[in-house]
């Protein structure tokens, strides 16, 4: 009977797993995408695009996620329009997201010396074209590891889905918890199963990190 | 078809916003200080202990760095009890906030002190030092000045997480949130205010914690 | 007996022996310095002195305590022998009394203000009386180094190793410190140097050990051995230099 319930549990936990999953891959590619725009308007040197982005930045960096996944729930429905718990979590974590990575990300440019700004200027290049081809190439090489770091706090950010209603994998725990009564083992369940899709991801950024700290 | 926004329904509800800001602030200021000497235990001690001492702190913090914190809350708060450790919700929070912050401020002191030139263990060593007395007054002074920065923000971020308590009904201001919501079913107003508090919040924390560091941790 | 005795010290990291039978006294008020090619042993054997490094075979014994086996009174040895190093490892976080001091107050449980007053004295020694308050990015490099002279002065060593202490200077930096370790000298300290200044290994020095491949390849007084190098490889050695 517990050896049942066990493997019951498991296969339920590792069928859930998908969603976080899914949700993981929806917020770090769209917190990518909005994240890249975001960090050509707040290093524009365009005062009146650089301000409005800080402030975006501030919001989502300085407010808990659970707030910014409430308000999005709660939000876009006085607007009249219908969110599943989905569309509010794709939605948040992907704003949130996208306020962490731009902030790495302009780390990283900012580590690129000012002779190289100064060099493809002279060179006629405008501002986008600097980017696209002097600075950015550099710059991701040192971003990489902070990113896929990051990208470790983007799938435990979504465990918080479960708290608007989106069955991921601590949602199914909490369910599976009500139905067997055994919180111990499928705490500590779903725990190993998160361990075991960050820790590669938390060992390849070291990896990384300490791969480009040798070439430098 | 148009919703009105009706900030005055919190009004009637500000003790309790206050209570749950008290709660948020006092968790905050505890888990830090705590976690904070846990991280300076657990550093030390995968820096400079026996291997198997080094290798547990390690097992500690890879286990918490890669987990939810929310997940690492209901398993202290729920999974413990079934092992008859039973914990009120304000326990398991207090618990389970400097199990977090004392593993990541683990890691962070840990790169501090590597970052320690041996030559300045050495120097301390010939004068007479103790390990302890060395790890005390040269290492771990200059490991926190490199590192304050990066405590800091693990300290704000670890604020903001601390929201997810409310879900064990810790009397949080998220928590405050959630009743006050409850009652008056103006979910969108008191997400939004209770976000600005939190948003005010960390830019204070932000600010206390550089003075801080300004005053008391410095390098030369 | 001597103050500091070795007495055919082998050592080897892994497969490789650095020191192949190091034997040497010296006395008390000696000046050794010791030479040799990059490689030869010179750092290790001084490290070996005061227990930085462990030996495998051999003994030596420093003011009478011995310095190798398990139960080694490190500490005690250690507040008798000094050492200053080439990278001078000055406490960032310390101002040039704070370092001074921490030693003594720590270690000796000399209290604060007793401490400051050895401080000032020994930083007056150094020539650095108007520098205490100084942290050491506020310092040139010879004045770090002397901090750190001072720093080990401090513990009133028996015998001051000193490795390089001069080789992470600028060339316009090198003398304002090699006249206080002449200085010292003077007074009668014991000082056992590695060094590449030659010409203040035989001006100032009473013994010259000349290492090479892990083991004294000739000594003798500094004079005498550079007049007359006996062997091949300090003839070389010598005329390397130049
Ligand atoms: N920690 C270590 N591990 C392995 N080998 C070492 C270590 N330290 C020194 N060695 C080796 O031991 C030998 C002697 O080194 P040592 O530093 O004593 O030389 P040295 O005479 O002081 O040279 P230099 O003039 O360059 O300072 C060298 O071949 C060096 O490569
Ligand atoms: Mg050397």
């Amino acid at each position: 009977m517990s050896d049942f319930s066990f493997w019951i549990i498991l296969k339920n936990l590792i069928w859930a797993t998908q969603w976080t999953v899914y949700l993981s891959l929806i917020a770090f590619v769209g917190g990518g995408i909005v994240g890249l725009i975001l960090l050509f308007l707040r290093t524009s040197q365009v005062k009146w695009l650089e301000v409005p982005t800080k402030l975006y930045i501030e919001f989502f960096q300085g407010t808990p996620l659970l707030m910014q996944l409430f308000l999005f729930f709660f939000g876009v429905a006085l607007f009249g329009i219908e969110v599943s718990p989905w569309m509010a979590a794709g939605l948040a974590l992907t704003l949130w997201t996208s306020a962490f990575l731009t902030e790495i990300w302009r780390g990283c440019v900012e580590a690129i010396p000012k002779g190289q700004w100064e060099a493809s200027g002279s060179l006629a290049m405008s501002y986008i074209e600097q980017m696209r081809y002097v600075i950015l190439p550099q710059a991701m090489r040192i971003a990489i590891a902070p990113t896929v770091g990051f990208s470790v706090q983007v799938i435990k950010g979504t465990a918080l889905a479960s708290i608007i209603g989106f069955v991921e994998l601590t949602k199914a725990g909490t369910m599976l918890n009500n139905a067997t009564f055994r919180p111990f083992l499928v705490y500590a369940l779903v725990a190993l199963i998160y361990f075991c899709l960050c820790f590669p991801l938390s060992w390849f950024a070291k990896r990384l990190e300490g791969k480009l700290n040798v070439a430098r | 078809m148009t919703y009105h926004l009706e900030f005055s329904a919190l009004l009637p509800y500000w003790q309790d916003l206050a209570w749950g800001l008290w709660f948020t602030v006092v968790l905050t200021v505890v888990s830090t200080v705590a976690g904070i000497a846990v991280g300076t235990l657990g550093a030390s001690a995968r820096s400079f202990g026996p291997p198997w001492l080094s290798g547990l702190v390690r097992v500690y913090v890879e286990l918490i760095r890669n987990t939810p914190f929310i997940v690492q809350l209901f398993f202290i708060f729920f999974g413990l009890p079934a092992l008859g450790l039973k914990l009120s919700e304000t326990t398991a929070a207090f618990i389970a906030m400097v199990v977090n912050l004392g593993a990541y401020s683990t890691e962070i002191i840990r790169a501090g002190i590597d970052a320690v030139p041996k030559g300045h263990i050495e120097a301390g060593v010939s004068l007479a030092m103790t390990r302890l007395e060395v790890l005390r007054y040269i290492v771990l002074r200059q490991a926190f000045a490199k590192i304050y920065p990066a405590l800091s923000s693990q300290i704000v971020i670890v604020m903001l997480g601390s929201a997810v308590v409310s879900q064990i009904s810790a009397p949080d201001l998220t928590y405050a949130a959630n009743f006050i919501q409850s009652r008056n079913f103006r979910a969108f107003e008191v997400y939004f205010v209770v976000a600005l508090i939190y948003l005010v919040l960390s830019i204070l924390l932000r600010y206390l914690l550089r003075l801080i560091g300004d005053r008391f941790v410095r390098v030369g | 007996m001597s103050l500091v005795s070795i007495r055919d010290v082998r050592k080897s990291y892994g497969d490789v022996e650095v020191l192949k039978g190091v034997s040497l006294e010296v006395e008390k008020g000696d000046v050794v310095a010791i030479i040799g090619r990059s490689g030869s042993g010179k750092s290790t054997l001084l490290r070996c002195i005061n227990g930085l490094e462990t030996y495998q075979s051999g003994a030596i014994l420093a003011d009478g305590i011995e310095v190798g086996g398990e139960h080694a009174n490190l500490r005690e040895l250690r507040r008798h022998v000094g050492m200053v190093f080439q990278q001078f490892n000055l406490f960032p976080h310390l101002t040039a009394a704070e370092n001074v001091m921490l030693a003594p107050t720590v270690v000796n449980k000399t209290p604060k203000k007793e401490a400051r007053a050895i401080a000032a004295e020994v930083l007056a020694k150094v020539g650095l009386s108007e520098k205490m308050d100084a942290y050491p990015s506020q310092l040139s490099g010879g004045q770090q180094q002397r901090v750190a002279i001072a720093r080990s002065l401090a513990m009133r060593p028996k015998v001051l190793l000193c490795d390089e202490i001069t080789s992470a200077l600028d060339p316009e930096l090198v003398n304002e410190v090699l006249r206080v370790v002449e200085q010292l000298a003077k007074e009668g300290m014991t000082l056992i140097l590695v060094t590449h200044e030659m010409r203040f290994a035989r001006d100032v020095g009473t013994h010259l050990v000349f290492m090479h491949h892990g083991k004294v390849h000739e000594s003798g007084a500094p004079k005498a051995v550079f007049a007359a190098p006996q062997t091949p490889e300090l003839q070389q050695f010598v005329s390397g230099i130049g």
